[in-house]
């Protein structure tokens, strides 16, 4: 391939920008010195020249936190580095919201702007902001700050929320949660100033674990406690050794335990675990390097339980990742952490260090001979990541689009090898199978829902934040738990599992929250978000907010879903704003209609789900006659 | 400089002329497709088992040359056991499926996904929409006027081809003819995402300044016009463009020795545009800036020189 240029050249910042991330260029042929006697006739590198797409989306990251956008000029040298096209690595760069390829002032406020923020305020301190600062995305504070508008920024539970991220040398991003118009208004003048704490943000038990003090946690029991950030900690609290006695079974017998645990995915699909890992197993034979992936993309709106697992208690997510490598074989697990999450990533990077020092990463684990590591990635603002084909095709250093199924994963997944995609919540109920065996751990639960299960419960709640329970319990017997119904205190409606999920109306509190029983009802577990609004809520305009969500966040690859969202918001509008084509009824057919051909004929979970909600709604109140 | 030079010499293999293995023989399965049984190839997908009913499938994003990207999913199917609908031209068929292509499901959903983009798109030279639009009682009008559509200025920034992406449907297929599939180029990518998606150079820089080498095999598989070459495209605006004048004759490249054989199109005398038979076994439907452009020399020899 012959790579073509423009004549836009790097600045020395961007260049040094680069060069930071991927080493300094070795030869003229990928952007160093040009020396006559070393390469002026042959290119070094080979095959290998061509082998370092997957280093695209972190290098697009460093000039983004260095620069604050990334110009022409910067992404005709990542080209030259990665021997990449430019028009290609223009098409990654601009399918990601983080990525600004306009010139924009360094320091960013992302303002969430999502359903469950809705509930408490965030629309004023929009509206606040418009008229302090001016609109959404323009230059303030003498061209040296802007504000944009965001979706949910998985911080649901301290709602409304808030992130500025400043650029330059030593980047930095502050949350600020619950935040208000003028906190967030301070936050860009200190980012403006220099004066952005470097902590991002500190993790308040008391604000995301109500039940913090219980003791009959098991998964978070040990978020907010020292382990999360000292491995000794984590080693007294009995951390590791699920691993040890992991790799003590072998691979057949801790595959059976998770099988026998009935361990169904918590990132939203609910298949079970084990057969996962079954099927990677099996292959071991073949010699193909296998892969596993820690799912933490967290973006479905009103999800921010893998969050606080992570900041509360990441060896735990390290723990479970490695004993998913002794069962799979495979040696390289990757982590994909949404973008927006600044401190999960401190807290992860820092915990992978530490294990690798341990010698509970690297070439010879606890000394016996297992391989395996794991490398962190981050996102870049792209919902559609989450989805476990597009989470390939980003860290391949390609544009986030799902891939069709099948293949599947466990048969060709990160860069075409056999592949597990384990979500956060679903890898550290691992280490707890393993230590109490899967058939004790099945018979926690109820049926087929087996285990423990977080819920994220947000919205108009008293007490908001993550919850653990076993499963079995009813949707009524959480809002207790959590205090009741918040706002005015009259329940009008729950929505399960995220933009992606269901409403339920206050006469279905019963249901109980396993996978079974809220199918029966024609609802989704889905991640987890249990959001509830009180009756002073005009729910049309969340269903135009989430309608607005999905608008946003489809990757355009297919018709049904790039076209479909469109329409779907479209005649959502026309039916808050009461002017129809044609009579109401019409139009809620038009919508069933949209529904059914985005479900039935979209490539991926995005699409296939982007009018449940609305669906939802419709099959339970007349909002539109 | 002659010790630098090789000293070995390439051995030229001697004897006969290898012959290249006999294909493999390709088991064969069976399958259901709309009550009929048929049988066909391993490896082979849905839409080539039904084509062997004599079943009219619908696409717009496949071409048999092309990687299949299965995107705009007009093709899809019933396939009974799986959820959702599954795209005719990217899966594989597989012993025992059974598969409704006319179902009311399937009826709906290219129903639909046809009045997506016919309400999104300017399809007016897409020669496959009349008839399909017709075929699933397409209405895209129900939408209403104030729709999102991607209409834009078009692009005119070379001699030799248009670009006008308010007729771009992103069916991804001359992007995968300027790379992979055949030209290896990259000019041109998608960027941008959802309904913003849209096909680009770097910054949507101006072809003369990308990597584009006019060989204008995007155009040879654009399903929409909206890839057009500038001789066609200006006969349109004047409202001279006339397939019904129009004769095509098949003949070799007179350029390189390769011998790629070209489709000459001709209106009123006059070359008008040339293209080469997707089923070719040389081109494969693809040519180089030559074979596709460099035919004005016809015209200028015919002119009395003084
Ligand atoms: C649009 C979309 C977004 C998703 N986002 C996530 C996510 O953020 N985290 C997650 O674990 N799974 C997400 N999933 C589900 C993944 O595709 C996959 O099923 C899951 O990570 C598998 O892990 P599990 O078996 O542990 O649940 C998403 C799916 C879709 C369709
Ligand atoms: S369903 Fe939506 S998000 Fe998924 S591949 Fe299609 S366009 Fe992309
Ligand atoms: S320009 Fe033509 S070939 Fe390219 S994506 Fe659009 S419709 Fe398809
Ligand atoms: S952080 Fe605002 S909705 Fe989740
Ligand atoms: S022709 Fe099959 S999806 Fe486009």
């Amino acid at each position: 391939m012959d790579i073509h240029f423009t004549a836009d050249q790097p600045s020395v910042e961007e260049k040094a920008a680069v060069d930071q991330e991927l080493g300094s260029p070795e030869t003229s042929w990928d952007g160093g010195r040009r020396d006559v006697q070393s390469d002026g006739r042959v290119s070094f590198g080979g095959h290998d020249a061509g082998s370092h797409r997957h280093k695209l989306l972190p290098t697009l990251h460093a000039v983004q936190a260095r620069i604050g956008w990334i110009s022409p000029g910067a992404i005709n040298y990542i080209s030259l580095r990665l021997g990449l096209p430019p028009a290609e690595v223009y098409g990654v760069a601009s399918f990601y919201h983080l990525f600004s390829l306009a010139e924009r002032p360094p320091v960013v406020a992302h303002v969430c702007e999502d359903i469950a923020c809705m509930t408490r305020g965030s629309e004023e301190i929009c509206s606040k902001l418009e008229s302090t600062l001016g609109p959404a995305g323009k230059a303030c504070m003498v061209g040296k700050a802007a504000w944009l508008r965001s979706p949910c920024l998985g911080l649901c539970e301290r709602a409304p929320a808030a992130m500025v991220s400043t650029s330059g040398k030593s980047p930095r991003e502050r949350v600020l949660a619950p935040a208000t118009a003028e906190g967030v208004e301070q936050l860009l003048r200190d980012g403006v100033d220099g004066r952005l704490p470097v902590e991002p943000d500190e993790l308040s038990v008391k604000a995301s674990v109500p039940q913090a003090a219980s003791p009959n946690l098991v998964l978070l029991r040990r978020v907010g406690k020292a382990s999360g950030t000292s491995l000794d900690e984590y080693r007294k609290t009995s951390g590791y050794e699920a691993l040890r006695k992991a790799i003590e079974m072998g691979a057949e017998a801790v595959v059976r335990e998770v099988i026998d645990s009935k361990l169904l995915g918590r990132g939203g699909a609910a298949f079970p675990t084990g057969k996962k890992w079954e099927a990677l197993m099996n292959q071991r034979k073949q010699g193909r390097p296998h892969y596993v992936i820690c799912n933490a993309d967290e973006s479905e709106p009103g999800t921010f339980k893998d969050r606080v697992v992570m900041e509360g208690d990441p060896f735990a997510v390290l723990e479970g990742m490695t004993i998913a490598a002794v069962a799979t074989g495979a040696q390289k697990g990757y982590i994909y952490l949404r973008g927006e999450y600044p401190f999960a990533a401190e807290r992860l990077t820092h915990a992978i260090h530490a294990a690798r020092k341990a010698g509970l990463l690297g070439e010879d684990i606890l000394g016996r001979g297992l391989r395996f590591d794991i490398e962190l990635r981050r996102g870049a603002g792209a919902y559609i990541c989450g989805e476990e084909t597009a989470l390939f095709n980003s860290i391949e250093g390609y544009r986030g689009e799902p891939r069709n199924k099948p293949p599947f994963p466990t048969v060709a997944g990160l860069f075409r090898q056999p592949t597990s995609v384990n979500n956060v919540e679903t890898l550290v109920n691992v280490p707890e199978i393993i230590r109490m065996g899967g058939a004790a751990y099945a018979k926690i639960g109820a049926g087929n829902s087996a285990g423990y299960r977080l819920w994220c419960v947000c919205g108009h709640v008293a007490r908001p934040g993550v919850y653990e329970t076993p499963f079995g319990g009813t949707l009524r017997e959480l809002i207790q738990m959590a205090g009741g119904v918040a706002g005015n205190g009259r329940l009008q409606a729950v929505l399960l599992g995220g933009a992606a999920g269901a409403f339920v109306a206050p006469k279905e509190l019963d249901v109980p929250l396993t996978f079974e029983g809220t199918r029966a009802i024609g609802a989704t577990l889905g991640s987890g978000v249990v959001m509830l609004f009180d009756d002073s809520v005009d729910l049309r305009k969340i269903l135009l907010r989430i309608a607005q969500f999905f608008r946003d966040e489809t990757c355009g690859q297919c018709v049904p879903c790039r076209v479909g969202v469109v329409r779907q918001q479209e005649t959502l509008e026309r039916l808050v704003a009461r002017k129809p084509l044609g009579t109401a009824g019409t139009e809620v057919r038009m919508l069933r209609e949209m529904g059914q051909a985005m479900r039935d004929a979209s490539i991926c979970g995005l699409g296939q789900t982007a009018s449940s909600a609305l669906e939802s709604a419709l099959n339970r109140w007349s909002l539109f006659s | 400089m002659s010790d630098l030079a090789p000293k070995a010499l390439i051995p030229v293999p001697r004897g006969p002329v290898p012959e290249a293995p006999p294909p493999r023989k390709r088991a064969m399965m069976e399958l259901k497709i709309d009550g009929q049984t048929v049988s066909v190839p391993e490896g082979s997908t849905i839409l080539d088992a039904a084509k062997k009913l004599g079943i009219d499938t619908p696409t717009l994003c496949f071409l048999d040359t092309l990687t299949p990207v299965n995107v705009c999913r007009v093709c899809v199917v019933e396939l009974e056991g799986s959820r959702t609908l599954v795209p005719a031209c990217s899966r594989k068929a597989e012993p025992g499926m059974s598969i409704k292509t006319d179902s009311e499901r399937v009826r709906l959903s290219r129903r639909l996904v046809l009045e997506f983009l016919a309400s999104s798109v300017d399809v007016s030279t897409a020669p496959q929409f009349p008839g399909y639009l017709k075929r699933y009682a397409a209405d895209p009008e129900r939408f209403g006027a104030k729709t999102e559509t991607v209409k834009q200025p078009v692009k005119v920034d070379n001699d030799l081809y248009v670009r006008d992406y308010s007729k771009c449907i992103l069916c991804y297929k001359c992007v995968e003819a300027c790379g992979v599939d055949a030209q290896n180029t990259f000019a041109i990518a998608v960027a941008g995402r959802g309904f913003a998606a849209h096909i680009s150079t770097e910054f949507d820089t101006p072809l003369t300044d990308s990597a584009c080498v006019y060989c204008g095999n995007c155009i040879g598989v654009c399903p929409t016009g909206a890839l057009m070459f500038k001789s066609e495209y200006e006969m349109r605006q004047a409202g001279t463009w006339d397939e019904s004048r129009q004769t095509q004759a098949d003949t070799i490249c007179p350029y390189c020795g390769v011998g790629c054989d070209l489709t000459v199109h001709q209106q009123d005398g006059k070359i008008v545009k040339i293209t080469s038979p997707l089923d070719h076994s040389v081109t494969h439907g693809n040519l180089c800036i030559k074979g596709r452009f460099g035919y004005r020399f016809v015209e200028v020899e015919a002119k009395p020189k003084k």
